[in-house]
C-alpha cells in the first residue's frame, strides 16, 4: 500500500477507535468489569495516539503533501453535496497528536481518579466520545463536518459537566455550558450559511481560494446598509469561537465546568473543547485575514479576556476555579495572537498550554483526591511534604504558566506579547497592555494558589492531619508524562513552528504580508537557548517575577492582603462578583426569559390559545346550540305557526318581486 | 247571483279559521284534525268556485281526489290518536312535546 492510502485508513481508525471504545464502555460496561473496561478504552485511545504519531511524522516531519479524502457522501441537494471527508494536513496532524496525547494521559489518570466512583464505565464512555468528537472537528474538511464535531463536543461537555447529576450545582453548570455554547453556535451556523451562499461550497479547499475575489462582495444587512460579506462571515465565525473558546462575554460557562470531575476539566481546558475555537479561527485564517475589522475585534476581546478574567482568579479560593480562570486568561492570549494575525503563535501557545494546563489540572486533581474531594485552598497548606511528586509537577506547571524561562509557556507567551507589540492592526496597543498586565496577574494567582496549597501552615481538617498520602502511580504517571513536555516543548518547538523556512504548520496558515509580524520577530531570534538567556532584558520576565514576588509577599504577610481588601473593598467586591456577568445573565437573561415565558404562557397560551381558540370555539358552538334549541319547542302549533309565517313571507316576497 | 269574490271570501275565512285553529288550539288533538279538514275544505271551495266560473271541470275532479286523501288522512290520524292515547293517557296538544330540542 502506498503512504497515502495508509494515512487515509489510519485517520479513519484514529477517529473510530475512541468511538468504538466509547460504545463498548457505554453499552457493555456493566457486563465487563471495571478493569476490562478501562483496559479496552485506554488501549484503544493509546492505539489511536500512536497512529496519530505516525500521521504526524509522515505529514509534518517528512513533509508529505496534504490529503483530502471523501469517505461518504452525507447528503446531496442540487449542486451542493455534503461529505464526510477528512483533510489530513500539517495543522490537523499536529492537532491530532496533541489532542490524543492529552486525551491518552487523561484516560490513564481517570483510572486512578474515578476508582471509587459508581459511574466508572459511564465516565470512560463519555471521555472517549469527547475525544471522538474533537477528532472529527479537527479532521473535518468542510464546515458542516466541523459543525458536527463542534456540536458533539458541546453535547459531551454537557454530559460530563453534569456527570455527578445528583448535585444541583453540576446540573446548573452543565445547563449553563450548554446554553452559552448554543449562542456561539448560532453564529457559527449562520456563518456556514453565509459561506454556502457566497462561495457555493462548504469544503475548505473550494472556499479559501475564492476569498480574495470575494472581498468586494457585500451583504445588505439593513436596507441601504451594506457590509463586506467576508467581514460578516468572519465575525459570525468568531462569535462561534467566542462560545467554544470562552471569550468575554461568553466565558461564563467555563468556570461552571469545574463541577465536572477533574479529569474532564483537564480535557476540556487543555485539549478538546476550548481549543476548538482557536483551532477553528486558525483553520479559517484565509477568511479572517481579509477582514481587518474582525481581527481588531478579536484583539480587543482577547486582550480583555486575558487581563480581566485573570484578575478574578486572584480572589478565588477553589483551587480548580483558580486554574479555570487562568485557562480563560490564557485563551485570551491565544485570541490576541489570532487577532494579531500570528496564527502559528496561537497554535504554538495552544500546544504548550495544553501540556501545562492539563498538568496543572491533573496535579490539582491529585491534591483533591488526597484530601478526599476537598477543593478549598483555605483548608490546604503545607502539602509539599506529603506529596512531593505532585508538588514538583505543580511547580513545573506553574512556572510554565507564568512564562518563566526555559519552561514551555515562556516561549509561546513571550512570542505572543512580541507579536502583538509589532502588530499594526488597530486594537493591538490595547491588547499589548492587556497581555503585559496579564503576565503579572498570571504569576500572582498561580503562585498564590501554589503557596496556599503546598506551603505555609497546615490548615487541614483534623481528620486528615498527618495522614495525607501521595497519589497512586496511575495518577502520578500522567503528571510526569505531562511535566516533561511542559518543560521542553517550547524550546524544541519554537524554531520549527515559527522561524524555520518550512514551518510546522506550513501553508495551512495563511497570513497577508502586511499583517505578518513573524519576519520582524525572526530578525531578533537567534535560537531558543539564547532567547531564554536574554529573557532578563524583556519586560515580560520582570513583570512575571514581580507577580511571583507579590504572591510570596502576601503569603508571608497575610495581614497586608486584609488591608488591601478593606482599602479597595469596591474592587474586591467587583472581582468577587466576577464583574457581574453571572448576575447580569441570571437577572436579565435567565429571569427575563422566565418572566417573558410565563407572560407568554399566561397570555398567549392560556388566554389566547386555550381560552379563545380551543375552548372558545367549543363554547361558541355550545352557545349557538343552546340558542338554537330554544326554537325546537316540540309543540305542533309552534311549527305550524312557523310554517304559516314562512308561507306569508314567501307570498310577500313573491308579490313584492312581482 | 253569488259572485266569485264572495265564494273566495268564504274560502279565505274557512282557511283562516283552519290555520288559527291549528295555531291557537292547545287542548284537543281532534280539534287539530278538524282544523286540517277545514283548510282542505277551503281549498276545495276555491277549486269548485273557479271550476264553475271558468267552465272547466278539472277543478271538480281535483276536489274528488282531495276528498279521498282527506278521508284517508283523517282515518290514519284518528288511528294514531287512539294509539297515542293508549300509550300516553293524553291527547292534549300542549303536552305533546317529544320533539323538544
Amino acid at each position: 500500500m502506498d503512504v497515502e492510502r495508509i494515512l487515509v485508513w489510519f485517520s479513519l481508525l484514529i477517529v473510530l477507535l475512541p468511538l468504538f471504545g466509547s460504545l463498548v464502555a457505554g453499552l457493555l460496561g456493566k457486563l465487563l468489569d471495571r478493569t476490562l473496561t478501562h483496559r479496552i478504552v485506554v488501549g484503544l485511545v493509546g492505539i489511536a495516539f500512536f497512529l496519530s504519531c505516525y500521521v504526524f511524522k509522515v505529514i509534518v516531519i517528512d513533509g508529505s503533501s496534504a490529503i483530502d479524502h471523501t469517505f461518504y457522501t452525507w447528503a446531496t441537494s442540487g449542486q451542493y453535496h455534503f461529505d464526510v471527508a477528512f483533510l489530513i494536513d500539517r495543522l490537523s496532524a499536529t492537532m491530532l497528536a496533541i489532542v490524543l496525547f492529552i486525551s491518552f494521559m487523561v484516560h490513564i489518570y481517570t483510572i486512578g481518579y474515578m476508582a471509587d466512583d459508581p459511574g466508572y464505565q459511564r465516565f470512560f464512555s463519555y471521555v472517549s466520545l469527547f475525544t471522538f468528537a474533537m477528532l472529527v472537528l479537527v479532521l473535518a474538511d468542510n464546515f458542516l463536518l466541523l459543525f458536527f464535531g463542534w456540536e458533539g463536543v458541546g453535547l459531551v461537555s454537557y454530559l460530563l459537566i453534569g456527570f455527578w447529576f445528583k448535585r444541583e450545582t453540576a446540573n446548573f453548570g452543565s445547563l449553563k455550558a450548554f446554553l452559552v455554547n448554543r449562542i456561539g453556535d448560532i453564529g457559527f451556523i449562520l456563518a456556514t450559511a453565509g459561506v454556502l451562499m457566497y462561495f457555493g461550497s462548504l469544503t475548505y479547499q473550494d472556499v479559501f481560494p475564492q476569498v480574495p475575489e470575494a472581498v468586494n462582495k457585500t451583504i445588505s444587512l439593513f436596507p441601504n446598509y451594506n457590509v463586506s460579506a467576508v467581514t460578516v462571515i468572519s465575525l459570525l465565525l468568531f462569535i462561534g469561537a467566542m462560545g467554544k473558546s470562552a471569550q468575554v462575554p461568553l466565558h461564563v460557562w467555563l468556570p461552571e465546568s469545574m463541577e465536572g470531575p477533574t479529569p474532564i476539566s483537564a480535557l476540556i481546558h487543555a485539549a478538546t473543547m476550548v481549543t476548538a475555537g482557536i483551532y477553528m479561527v486558525a483553520r479559517m485564517s484565509p477568511l479572517f485575514e481579509y477582514s481587518q475589522a474582525v481581527l481588531s475585534l478579536i484583539l480587543v476581546i482577547g486582550g480583555t479576556t486575558a487581563f480581566f478574567t485573570g484578575l478574578v482568579a486572584v480572589v478565588q479560593y477553589d483551587i480548580k476555579r483558580v486554574i479555570a480562570y487562568s485557562t480563560l486568561s490564557q485563551l485570551g492570549y491565544m485570541a490576541v495572537a489570532l487577532g494579531a494575525s500570528a496564527y502559528d503563535v496561537a497554535i504554538f501557545h495552544l500546544i504548550t498550554h495544553a501540556f501545562f494546563k492539563a498538568l496543572l489540572f491533573l496535579a490539582a486533581g491529585s491534591v483533591i483526591i488526597a484530601l478526599h474531594h476537598e477543593q478549598d485552598m483555605r483548608r490546604m497548606g503545607g502539602l509539599a511534604a506529603y506529596m512531593p511528586i505532585t508538588y514538583l509537577t505543580f511547580i513545573i506547571g506553574s512556572l510554565a504558566l507564568c512564562a518563566i524561562p526555559p519552561f514551555a509557556g515562556f516561549y509561546s507567551k513571550d512570542t505572543i506579547i512580541d507579536a502583538v507589540h509589532f502588530s499594526t492592526i488597530p486594537g493591538a496597543h490595547y491588547a499589548y497592555y492587556c497581555v503585559l498586565a496579564g503576565a503579572f496577574v498570571t504569576s500572582l494567582y498561580t503562585f498564590r494558589a501554589l503557596f496556599m496549597t503546598f506551603h505555609g501552615k497546615e490548615r487541614l481538617p483534623a481528620a486528615l492531619k498527618g495522614r495525607v498520602q501521595e497519589s497512586p502511580w496511575v495518577v502520578l504517571f500522567p503528571l510526569v508524562m505531562l511535566a516533561i513536555p511542559s518543560v521542553i516543548s517550547g524550546e524544541i518547538l519554537i524554531r520549527p513552528m515559527l522561524y524555520a523556512k518550512q514551518t510546522l504548520l506550513g501553508n495551512t496558515i495563511f497570513v497577508l504580508p502586511q499583517h505578518n509580524a513573524l519576519p520582524q520577530l525572526a530578525e531578533e531570534f537567534h535560537g531558543a537557548q539564547l532567547m531564554a538567556l536574554k529573557a532578563g532584558t524583556t519586560p515580560t520576565f520582570w513583570i512575571a517575577m514581580a507577580g511571583i514576588l507579590t504572591a510570596w509577599f502576601f503569603t508571608i504577610f497575610p495581614q497586608w492582603a486584609e488591608v488591601l481588601k478593606k482599602r479597595f473593598a469596591v474592587i474586591y467586591a467587583i472581582l468577587l462578583r466576577k464583574y457581574g456577568f453571572d448576575d447580569f445573565n441570571q437577572i436579565v437573561l435567565v429571569h427575563g426569559t422566565q418572566d417573558l415565558g410565563s407572560l407568554f404562557y399566561k397570555v398567549s397560551d392560556v388566554k389566547l390559545i386555550d381560552g379563545v381558540a380551543v375552548n372558545g370555539s367549543g363554547r361558541f358552538i355550545r352557545w349557538i346550540a343552546q340558542t338554537a334549541r330554544k326554537v325546537q319547542t316540540g309543540y305542533l302549533y309552534h311549527y305550524a305557526f312557523a310554517m304559516v309565517l314562512g308561507m306569508v313571507a314567501l307570498l310577500v316576497w313573491y308579490m313584492a318581486g312581482l | 247571483m253569488v259572485s266569485l269574490t264572495e265564494f273566495l271570501i268564504v274560502a279565505a275565512m274557512l282557511f283562516g279559521l283552519g290555520v288559527s285553529g291549528i295555531v291557537l288550539n292547545r287542548k284537543n288533538l281532534i280539534v287539530l284534525l278538524m282544523s286540517i279538514e277545514l283548510i282542505l275544505l277551503a281549498v276545495n271551495t276555491n277549486f269548485v268556485a273557479f271550476s264553475y266560473f271558468l267552465g272547466n271541470v278539472t277543478g271538480q275532479v281535483f276536489v274528488f281526489f282531495i276528498l279521498t286523501v282527506a278521508a284517508a288522512e283523517a282515518a290514519i290520524g284518528l288511528a294514531i290518536l287512539v294509539v297515542y292515547y293508549r300509550s300516553h293517557q293524553t291527547i292534549e296538544v300542549q303536552d305533546l312535546d317529544a320533539l323538544k330540542g
